[in-house]
């Protein structure tokens, strides 16, 4: 057997997991969205794009087909919180990556491996350890109260908001935009800097001009890492949102289990799908984009 | 056809349980949350050394959704009385021989037997009964409860300080019974005051969720939930001594839960000594005390204990109708889902 042969059979088990346990599952998700469904769950097999109309026009009680902007709220709303929730981690995880990148070695294994350990626990229990937070006389309460901000037996009332949800999102997925980050700016040449401070550079322009463009890897990928999960996001919305509201993620849960229409439900989720393939085709254009800037700048240095 | 699409379906949906072993002397139990008495379970492994696995869902929708999608492993589920109508005429029920002659059915009482939901006595046995109307914290809240219209149209103490249940099955027949209107509707313009109102209800909901109800009432983030009446005395025993339950005079909506086994369950004599072993006596005020529902075994009342007797929020008022929900028609469903999907977006 040759060794070409030899790596072909040795890639089998990723391409096994890859087609039964990713394109598998996809292709019937696509297969259902086509379908009709029943009244009790389940699906028809009967050819039907009802479900993809649907996002856009949608029948009223009374049999009638009328334009409905409601679930390009709900897209609109996912969107924006889910913009707001990756800017915030970039906000907070940016510095905290550069942080943990200037330390010590033994100290930096240490401050990552203090990054990972919410992923020990399950994201429900974490949620649900929000709601303890910032449910009414909480934490947050009580801070509020030993601060004088708030009396002895009001609320900051945070609990069953947006900005609850947004607290829940970024708390999530920090440490997806701290890690990548950290991998850049820990590649990053420290002597760039003094060179840049020695061209009078002052330190904004060292962080705009010197640090941002050589971890934009980095930032880009760690915004993708935040932004995708966050759009698909049910259980911070469902949990400290108190399911008013709905997000994207929480529709495509919805019409599976109460509204029975499944069909309906995978036609969301592919447009979902949709909507996150799009964002990584600008992620992999603006890397692209980077990496000729690079070497230009590269080439530029040389010549 | 519809066949074929579930075969398909079954493909996700076993993964999650396929672990589960075929041997005998095991009993998965699939049951509402805070429905199954642990003193219950211990009791039953210890007579028959049967071991229970236990795992919990928050309402029938999530239930016949599970089973839908082909869901095996599950040997014994606790659907209310139309959902057990719904999964019968899906398919999704094991025909269980013999329930009549199982040595503890003498002790079902008369009128429970043969239900309208199984004539034939062929799928299930009684679990617990009991009703959905909404609770308050009478310290907190100036109303007495008498009426729907505390709880569909919220006062300036309730208002952002109320409740509702995640899903539309006892919801909606709440806002039927408030405006007089029959269950299973299927006329759209009933629907769409049904949607009305609640739509309006909306503006002072706080949450809509169907878990940690007394958690919420006791913290004080409401002072009204939609609720059951035994889960609402479980919650005064917690310590939530002010918490009523209200009995408005338009009617609360009636449940009766039964154990059944779903198509696809590997311990069907497990199961059938679960059922047997529940309907005596002693076993179901064991699972009434705990849950402070009522039953349908007569006798048990020889076991309860005396907080059970004494709890005053599962005593229905002898002028409040009772009503319980029915298995709608594609129709009316449709119509349900509809309204459901708008209140939720």
């Amino acid at each position: 057997m040759s060794i070409k042969r030899l790596r072909l059979l040795g890639l089998l088990p990723t391409w096994v997991t890859i087609g039964v346990l990713m394109i598998g599952p996809l292709l019937i998700m696509a297969a259902v969205s086509l379908m009709e469904a029943n009244v009790y769950g389940g699906v028809h097999l009967r050819f039907d794009v009802s479900s993809y109309v649907q996002i856009l026009f949608d029948k009223n009680l009374f049999d009638e087909t009328e334009f409905n902007p409601a679930y390009l709220i709900i897209i609109m709303r996912s969107f924006m919180l889910a913009l707001g929730a990756t800017g915030l981690a970039l906000l907070i995880g940016f510095p905290a990556a550069y942080y943990i990148a200037r330390q010590p070695d033994h100290r930096k294994n240490l401050l990552v491996f203090l990054i990972t350990i919410p992923f020990w626990t399950n994201l429900l229990v974490r949620t649900f350890a929000w709601v303890i937070i910032l449910g009414r006389g909480g934490f947050m309460d009580q801070v509020g109260s030993f601060l004088n901000i708030i009396g002895p037996d009001e609320s900051i009332n945070l609990m069953y908001t947006n900005t609850a949800i947004l607290i829940g999102l970024v708390y999530s997925y920090l440490p997806l935009m701290v890690l990548p980050l950290y991998a850049s700016m820990e590649k990053m040449d420290v002597r760039l800097l003094e060179a840049g401070a020695d061209l009078y550079a002052n330190r904004y322009e060292l962080i705009r001009r010197i640090i941002v463009p050589l971890t934009m890897p980095g930032i880009i990928g760690g915004s993708i890492l935040v932004f995708v999960p966050c759009l698909g996001a049910f259980i911070a919305p469902d949990l400290l949102g108190g399911g008013k509201k709905l997000m994207l993620g929480s529709l495509v849960q919805l019409q599976f289990a109460t509204s029975r229409n499944w069909p309906f439900g995978a036609a969301i989720a592919m447009m979902l799908l949709a909507i996150v393939v799009i964002a990584l085709m600008v992620n992999a254009r603006a890397a692209r984009r980077h990496a000729v800037y690079e070497q230009t700048g590269a080439e530029a240095t040389h010549g | 056809m519809k066949k074929f699409a579930k075969t398909m379906m079954l493909a996700i949906g076993s993964v999650a349980v396929a672990a589960s072993a075929q041997a005998s002397g095991k009993l998965n139990l699939y049951n509402w949350t805070d429905y199954t008495p642990t003193e219950l379970i211990e009791k039953f492994e210890k007579e028959t050394g049967i071991e229970v696995t236990l795992d919990t869902y928050d309402s029938n929708e999530t239930l016949l959704a599970k089973l839908q999608s082909g869901a095996t492993g599950y040997d014994l589920v606790v659907p209310s009385q139309h959902f057990v109508d719904i999964m019968v005429k899906e398919g999704l029920l094991m025909k269980v021989d013999g329930i009549a002659d199982m040595p503890n059915y003498k002790y079902v009482d008369e009128r429970f037997r043969n239900p309208s939901w199984d004539p034939e006595q062929a799928y299930s046995t009684p679990y617990q009964m009991g009703s959905a109307s909404f609770a308050y914290r009478a310290n907190s809240y100036d109303g007495n409860g008498s009426s729907l219209k505390e709880f569909f149209e919220p006062n300036a103490a309730t208002c952002n300080k109320l409740a509702v249940f995640k899903s539309p099955d006892e919801v909606i027949n709440m806002a039927h019974l408030y405006l007089g209107s029959d269950f299973c509707s299927e006329d759209p313009k009933e629907m769409q005051a049904v949607l009305d109102v609640m739509m309006k209800q909306k503006e002072c909901v706080k949450v809509y969720s169907s878990e940690g109800i007394n958690d919420r009432l006791k913290s004080g983030d409401v002072v009204m939930h939609a609720h059951w009446d035994g889960f609402s005395q479980v919650g005064v025993w917690e310590g939530v001594d002010d918490l009523t339950y209200a009995y408005p005079k338009e009617g609360v909506v009636g449940w009766f839960d039964s154990l059944v086994v779903p198509n696809g369950a590997q311990n069907v004599e497990s199961a059938k000594a679960f059922m047997n072993f529940l309907m005596h006596p002693e076993n179901m005020a064991l699972l009434s005390n705990f849950a402070a529902y009522a039953n349908a075994i007569p006798e048990s009342v020889k076991y309860l204990s005396d907080d059970m007797k004494n709890a005053k929020n599962i005593q229905v008022p002898a002028d409040v109708p009772v009503k319980f929900g029915q298995a709608c028609n594609a129709k009316a469903q449709g119509l349900i889902d509809k309204v459901w999907t708008r209140v939720m977006q």
